[in-house]
């Protein structure tokens, strides 16, 4: 028996049953997507087409189309490639570590927040391949397989290696995990479209969900087997952005080496990510009608998370500014003077602004339960983990241990173009997954029906 | 709610039987003690010898022993040298109250993470972890003691002669003085670093006194308000031990390796305190449990608990590694000096490789299956494997940069840490007994009651 004690909010509002979880949820796969729907996709698809433009024309002529010169070797590409990769922490976040805290609020929202996190992947990994500048010989640079080129072989001493194993790795799982998801209820919506008349689409779902019946005995293995894929995802996620931060603590240029990077990388890709399913959810919610199911009490158990994460950040920014003056290392202690008040102090206190400061705008109860004020906040602390990148990347790099070799970093419109890119592929796919696919896991909704929502406790408190 | 489960109340009885086993521990502890103190005295003929060859052991390690070398000379000239045995006894007791001051403040630190986190499940088990923060006050009292007896020994940054022009003048260490002594000069009276104890301790005991008040008067005033105050003021705790724990950690551990430093460190000796916390209190409510008490705590509460010292386990390794690899893969001489001293030196080597087996190796074999986690016995064989693991994880913080190369692992250290446990114990047990086991108008006693994983 599952008991819900009195003081916790409803999980599902609006006396929902079970009948109009199906209902409010499989209708936006059946019907016609509105305009605005087309309108966004053009968007959309229009960004992703120029985006594919500056991409070719840095593939064609080389990475010298990017702003990188000999002091600044890596700016925007693995800027980008980290907000990316952070972006896609929240979903299996979501679905692994808060199924093993037994959330149950996560229910409603994991699995467009794992659609994200497969997206925002994909988007991180093109920099890093592009940036190989000769893709098609990607494998041989990234994979250790065997090849005609002399002594080209990977280094496994490096992070940028263990990178690669890392994400794709965590990719793998990322997208069997939510497509294990996805599998019940595309036979929901095969099982409607049957009853509808509808045969391309039951064909269709049918194939999808491949041949789902849900009885007993099928629905233990499944079960057994979500169990054993968030206990696989669970350190997958956490090594991901551990790894991403070895890519820079392991050296030894000032401001990259500490040792605090690996979990404060780690707080900060669960930030963003957080940041992003708002930003996502927000308009989702309020296009497809599921204020129900995603409620004003989800954005602000989220917007509780981003306080959490936020603040965990902003004690690692203090340490590391501590013991950048404690350690009485000079270099160490100049990176950091530098940042705070050279050349990119802009950046630096762009970053302080949006991903310390501003989150603890959520401690009052009224604005974390604003919705207006959380899609606001949520840009802003995306905002605030790009700059966060920016200033540990270039203004690291920008100040040399040779002084003749400072310089600034100015992006040319193909880093510009290469970013828009991956907003374009990003929302293109989101659009996508919101049309063909149900956006809140039914499965999982239903079984809280009964234990959460709104009706269960008014029964509770008579 | 559907159907209610009554809960019987029930009081801990602190048998007289239990209180002597207590007092023999201490006894054992203090024979221990002296026995341990007696054989150190008389090698000390031997540790005449033993300093000259510890400088000339650092002057072996070269260019990364630098700091400790440097350390070892300041030492030896103008200050009045305190005798080894003497020397380890500081450092013992100081490691020790480090360590137990831990099991205190997680005490705290679990039960307000509870109320922030809204959990149901452990509404049973509360009792214990308030009763472990009844230590506070006394680490904190014992703290301020010990560092007034010890502070020259254990403390390093403490000599006056590093902040002066002279042949001892330290320039790396001057430069920190202000996080020692402001207002003051460098030298003087730590103001800064003692104000920082009393607050810490300070608030600490505070907001634990609040949210106990609370908890004890739901007890008699049934509703969800107590819980409402103390969910705020738990969220208030966490804010200020998110700062204060990394502080503390600085504070105590890393200023004893003056020289040294870690952006890591602060969350390195949190996990370990948090590991160890958890374990403590899973041992606690797994004895009273075969005690017969807790009878609203079955095998799913102890499933919670053996997941949150596996998940914990693997955390404190997650920050151990990461911490030594960055380290070790950069390779700079003022950084690695710290795992060197500690790899290459007896006894801190085999407990250095000590605390991967017992704090991971362990633990992680013998949590990883379901029924593990949900038995009594394994519980019973693990929580006293990663205390004791994380003791010698607190041994291998401390003892090295106080002692150098003359550190000695014996009747000293065991019959010190005896005589902690045991009087940890009877505080702890003693507090507990003063209040009912189970908190029965807990808002989330019925949750916690109909919990099944």
């Amino acid at each position: 028996m599952q008991v819900s004690s009195s003081i916790r909010d409803p999980l599902i509002t609006g006396g929902k049953t079970v009948k109009d979880v199906s209902h409010d949820i499989s209708r936006h796969v059946e019907n016609k997507p509105a305009n605005l729907w087309y309108l966004a996709m053009a968007i959309s698809v229009s960004l992703l087409a120029y985006g594919l433009y500056c991409v070719w024309m840095v593939l064609w002529n080389g990475i010298g189309m990017w702003g990188l010169n000999k002091t600044v070797g890596w700016a925007w590409d693995i800027t980008n490639f980290v907000w990316w990769v952070g972006i896609g922490h929240a979903g299996t976040l979501i679905s692994a570590i808060l199924l093993l805290f037994r959330q149950k609020w996560r229910m409603s929202i994991n699995r467009a927040a794992e659609a994200m996190t497969i997206f925002a992947v994909i988007c991180a990994a093109s920099f890093p391949l592009i940036h190989m500048g000769r893709l098609w010989l990607g494998f041989y640079w990234a994979l250790p397989l065997p090849n005609a080129f002399g002594s080209l072989w990977v280094n496994f001493n490096s992070p940028l290696l263990w990178d690669v194993f890392a994400i794709s790795t965590y990719f793998t799982v990322s997208l069997v995990f939510w497509y294990i998801g996805l599998i019940p209820d595309f036979a929901v919506i095969r099982d409607r479209a049957v009853v509808q008349g509808n045969n391309l689409r039951a064909a269709i779902y049918n194939a999808l969900s491949f041949g789902w019946q849900g009885g007993a005995k099928t629905w233990m293995r499944y079960e057994s087997v979500a169990l054993i894929l968030a206990g696989l995802s669970t350190p997958l996620v956490l090594s991901v952005h551990t790894i991403v931060s070895m890519d820079f603590a392991t050296s030894v240029i000032p401001g990259w080496h500490t040792t605090i990077f690996p979990p404060y990388f780690v707080a900060g890709a669960i930030f963003s990510g957080f940041a992003m399913v708002l930003t996502l959810l927000i308009v989702t919610r309020r296009v497809f009608k599921l204020e129900d199911y995603i409620t004003i009490y989800h954005i602000e158990l989220m917007n509780i998370i981003i306080i959490v994460t936020g603040s965990i950040v902003g004690i690692a920014y203090i340490t590391e500014l501590f013991i950048a003056w404690y350690s009485g290392v000079e270099y160490e202690g100049y990176a950091f003077y530098n940042r705070v008040s050279g050349p990119y102090a802009w950046a630096y206190w762009s970053m302080m602004t949006c991903n310390v400061i501003s989150p603890q705008l959520f401690w009052v109860k009224k604005i974390r339960t604003s919705i207006v004020a959380t899609f606001v906040l949520s840009i802003v602390v995306n905002i605030g983990m790009w700059f966060e990148r920016f200033v540990i990347i270039v203004t690291s790099l920008h100040r040399d241990y040779v002084p003749s070799s400072w310089t600034m970093f100015h992006p040319t419109m193909y880093d510009i173009g290469e970013y828009l890119f991956t907003f374009g592929l990003f929302f293109t796919a989101f659009f996508l997954f919101a049309k063909f696919f149900p956006v809140i896991n039914m499965a999982e909704v239903k079984s809280i029906v009964k234990s959460s929502s709104e009706k269960t406790n008014q029964d509770a408190s008579h | 709610m559907a159907h209610q489960v009554t809960v019987a109340e029930e009081q801990y009885v602190f048998r007289p039987e239990t209180k002597r086993k207590l007092f023999i521990l201490l006894a054992v502890g203090v024979v221990l003690l002296v026995l341990g103190l007696f054989m150190a005295m008389r090698s000390s003929g031997h540790d005449e010898h033993g300093g000259g060859h510890a400088v000339k052991a650092a002057e072996q390690l070269v260019a990364s022993a630098d700091a400790s070398a440097a350390s070892e000379g300041h030492e030896a000239g103008g200050h009045a040298e305190t005798a080894t045995w003497l020397k380890r006894l500081y450092t013992t007791l100081w490691m020790n109250n480090v360590f137990f001051a831990g099991l205190g403040i997680i005490g705290l630190f679990f039960i307000t993470i509870q109320y922030a986190a809204q959990a149901g499940w452990s509404a049973g088990v509360k009792r214990v972890p308030l009763a472990m923060a009844s230590w506070i006050p006394i680490a904190g009292i014992l703290m301020l003691v010990l560092w007034f007896l010890t502070h020259h020994d254990i403390f390093h940054w403490t000599h006056s002669s590093l902040y002066a022009e002279g042949a001892d003048f330290d320039p790396i260490i001057n430069k920190k003085a202000p996080f020692f002594f402001w207002p003051l000069a460098g030298g003087t009276f730590p103001i800064f670093f003692i104000a920082r104890m009393v607050i810490f301790f300070g608030v600490w005991y505070w907001f634990l006194l609040q949210i106990r008040k609370n908890m004890l008067a739901e007890d008699i005033h049934a509703g969800t308000s107590y819980w409402h105050k103390n969910q705020v003021l738990s969220t208030v705790f966490l804010i200020f031990f998110g700062v204060s724990s990394s502080v503390a950690a600085w504070d105590w551990v890393m200023s004893i390796d003056t020289h040294w430093f870690s952006t890591m460190f602060g969350w390195y000796v949190f996990a370990s305190w948090w590991v160890t916390g958890l374990a403590t209190i899973t041992l606690i409510v797994a004895s009273l449990k075969s005690a017969g008490y807790l009878k609203i705590v079955n095998s799913n509460h102890l499933h919670d608990l053996g997941k949150f010292i596996f998940a914990f386990s693997i955390f404190w390794t997650y920050i151990w590694f990461s911490q030594f690899m960055l380290i070790y893969y950069a390779n700079i001489p003022e950084e690695t000096v710290y795992f060197i001293e500690r790899i290459k030196n007896s006894p801190y080597s085999w407990i250095f490789y000590t605390n991967l087996i017992l704090n991971f190796v362990l633990p992680f074999l013998l949590l990883m299956t379901r029924d593990a986690k949900r038995q009594l016995s394994t519980l019973k064989l693990v929580t006293p494997i990663i205390i004791v693991g994380h003791w010698f994880d607190f041994y291998n913080m401390v003892t090295p940069g106080v002692m150098q190369h003359e550190g000695g692992l014996g009747f000293m250290e065991i019959g010190v840490a005896l005589i902690f446990m045991a009087v940890f114990l009877l505080v702890v047990l003693t507090s507990l007994s003063k209040v009912p086991l189970i908190g029965k108008n807990h808002p989330m006693l019925e949750e916690s009651l109909h919990h099944h994983i």
